[in-house]
């Protein structure tokens, strides 16, 4: 029963972090129509920025932030320099475009950091484990990814729902055209939303570098899972990516647990443990494929799609 | 006109022969990975091998040296590509390198049809070493299963009752596993198999060791992942409660990256930086003076294949044109290894000591320490599968 709830917060960690990248890209692809393919780029600079400011500062904390608007600026600037030239185009286009990107970004962390990942030290506070029930200990670093990514969720969401500048996404993603017409600012408002994006992707990026090291291409394998998050949660929608994301992580991680005990009861001990891990891996596609069955355009799409 | 191509080149062939004859140079083939995230690894062999070579003066048996090295970008189409080339357009005498067992499974065909001599520096393709085994192909290394085996026995010396272990669902992930399960006497409480490149945070099968709470943890996972197991060992709150044992986990590659994290945990291996013999200690010492980091095992495995190399070339008097006489010759490893003693067996692995090692913390660095003996003279157990004799 313990195992359970543990393997409960592990989903949540998991989802809340797919959360974090899944927003920017529910956002961009949804309000500015842009398949960005770079967005785990971004992740991934998000980690390497964290690891370098931390080292340079001393501080962990000061590293964070110093690396949350250094990923900021850095998605602006991306906006400005290449996606401007993409909106309105195929999305074959965009997907060649970003891919060209993917591949820049690798080449220049290998040229700026060396090909062999970076480690983010966690201060002593964070890198021990506290007992939340007793006998329940639980690292103190998964813990306050739960708490922080539930608060820029909250933040989130209050700030699309209750303000002008969510208002206006949430404007832009039923129809774009009519925003420009009422005299809004659409390139600023691109500008700035691409570079939230970009800042949450980064936070979930520095967030897993003091758990995976940053590395060369670790965006890649994640931005497939986000995805699938955003197919399942529904192009556009915050709230679609925030369920879907909790859903993939509880799905991952429970299944992961608790599958090879259920093939051991019907199944020979070797040829558990071999479907088993083959099987778990696909669970998080196999529950994409019923989702876009019974609903194909996701759980929760963004209104006027 | 192929005609022609062909009167050509058999002229050219009938030319080159005399000038092979007299052998004006001993050629090298090195295949390993020299781009991507893992390239730090064929940098280090590279490295080693360089130095081995400026030791004996770039010269084997009084012949210059040429040393062609390709990148096999870890992709087994790729590594076969480049080795088809060394042995086709190159026309090497003698191919090494090797990292991957998945590179070195695509590769060895070619090699072994062409009886080009292969000098294995890493890859420890467990067949190679039985069923596949070739007169001509060598090993400075190990099998898969080689190691977790030493650290089986040692963990059955000390009383260890039970083990859980977790490893990549890959065939080299399985082969090391395998290796703890066939000589581990005591209980096994779970085992965990995880995807094998892209998962890497492991927060539930880490939950799942805690519930089973074991005596003793045994992984298996090189390169990246090592790092991240360990960090992530290290925040679970397990690192210290659970003993950990691992293979090709730790080098002195991934070790500054792991840090505090690696702190206690053990393995085995066939070397160390600190096995007190003399070639070593020169091994060593010059490394760290060129440049400026510890060799590791890898570099160590090179090393001692370029070694081996010259002491063949050297005792067939620079003459490549017996390859009898320079596989009797490789057979005997007449040449100082930097693991100590070292001959082959009949399959020509290596029958060598395994030693245990930890990390420690010493003056603000960390280094791998040989804490004691594993095994002596092990020969693997694919040897009996080697019908060469």
């Amino acid at each position: 029963m313990l195992l359970f709830v543990e393997q409960c917060l592990n989903g949540l960690q998991v989802g809340l972090l797919l959360f974090l990248l899944a927003a920017g890209l529910t956002l961009v692809f949804g309000i500015m129509d842009l398949v960005n393919l770079a967005h785990g780029s971004l992740y991934m600079l998000g980690a390497y920025f964290a690891a370098t400011f931390t080292a340079f500062t001393g501080s962990f904390l000061a590293g964070v932030a110093l690396a949350l608007g250094a990923t900021l600026i850095t998605g602006m600037a991306v906006e400005v320099i290449a996606m401007r030239r993409l909106y309105g185009r195929d999305h074959l286009d965009h997907v060649l475009g970003t891919f060209g990107l993917i591949l820049f970004f690798n080449e220049i962390v290998r040229l700026v950091w060396g090909p062999e990942g970076r480690n983010l030290p966690l201060p002593a506070w964070l890198s021990k484990s506290i007992e939340i029930l007793p006998g329940f200990p639980y690292s103190m670093y998964r813990l306050s990814i739960i708490v922080v990514s539930l608060a820029v969720a909250l933040a989130l969401y209050l700030v699309v729902m209750r303000t002008r500048f969510g208002m206006l996404v949430r404007a832009g993603a039923s129809n774009r055209e009519m925003v420009g017409a009422l005299g809004v600012n659409i390139r600023l408002l691109y500008t700035f939303l691409f570079g939230v994006g970009a800042a949450l992707a980064g936070l979930a990026g520095m967030m897993q570098a003091a758990i995976l090291t940053a590395q060369i291409g670790m965006g890649e394998n994640i931005l497939i899972l986000a995805f699938v998050v955003i197919i399942i949660g529904g192009i556009g929608s915050i709230r679609g990516a925030f369920i879907a994301a909790l859903f993939v992580g509880f799905v991952d991680t429970v299944g992961r647990t608790f599958l090879p005990e259920l093939l051991k009861l019907t199944l020979s001990p070797t040829a558990a443990s071999t479907a088993a891990p083959a099987l778990s891996s696909m669970l998080i596609y196999l529950l994409m494929a019923v989702v876009l069955v019974v609903r194909p355009s996701g759980l929760f799409p963004a209104a006027g799609r | 006109m192929k005609k022609l191509l062909l009167a050509t080149a058999a002229a050219l062939a009938v030319g080159a022969a005399p000038a092979s004859a007299q052998s004006k140079s001993v050629k090298i083939g090195f295949v390993s990975t020299f781009s991507g995230p893992t390239a730090v690894i064929g940098n280090d062999m590279r490295n080693a091998f360089e130095l081995a070579l400026d030791h004996m003066g770039r010269k084997m048996g009084g012949l210059p040296v040429e040393v062609i090295y390709e990148d096999d970008q870890q992709k087994p189409e790729v590594g076969r590509q480049k080795t088809e080339k060394l042995i086709q357009s190159d026309k090497v005498d003698f191919i090494s390198g090797y990292i991957w067992s998945n590179v070195l499974l695509a590769s060895v065909k070619p090699v072994i049809e062409a009886k080009t001599f292969l000098v294995v520096a890493n890859a420890g393709l467990s067949p190679l070493a039985g069923e596949m085994c070739s007169p001509n192909v060598f090993s400075t290394s190990w099998t898969n299963d080689s190691n977790p085996r030493a650290v089986a026995e040692y963990m059955n010396k000390k009383g260890v009752e039970n083990v859980y272990l977790i490893g990549p669902n890959y065939a080299a992930g399985k082969e090391n596993l395998g290796g703890v399960k066939a000589v581990f006497k005591g209980q096994l409480m779970g085992e965990d198999y995880t995807k094998w490149p892209d998962q890497l945070d492991f927060s539930a099968e880490l939950s799942k060791i805690r519930a089973a709470n074991p005596k003793a943890v045994y992984t298996f996972f090189p390169g990246a992942a090592g790092v991240q197991f360990l960090n992530q060992y290290a925040q679970a709150g397990l690192q210290g409660k659970i003993p950990l044992y691992t293979t090709f986990v730790i080098d002195s590659l991934s070790l500054p990256l792991q840090k505090d994290a690696a702190l206690g945990v053990i393995q085995a291996l066939q070397w160390s930086a600190d096995l007190p013999n003399d070639a070593n200690k020169k091994f060593v010492a010059d490394f760290m003076a060129k440049h400026k980091a510890e060799p590791s095992f890898y570099g160590a495995q090179s090393y001692d294949a370029a070694d081996l190399i010259a002491s063949a070339v050297a005792a067939v008097k620079g003459d490549l044109t017996n390859p009898d006489a320079v596989r009797a010759a490789l057979r005997k490893a007449d040449f100082k290894s930097v693991r100590g003693a070292f001959k082959f067996g009949p399959n020509n692995y290596p029958i060598q000591n395994y030693y245990m090692q930890e990390v420690v913390k010493e003056g603000g660095g960390y280094r791998l320490k040989t804490v004691a003996t594993a095994v002596e003279n092990f020969q693997d157990v694919h040897a009996i599968k080697c019908a060469m004799k």
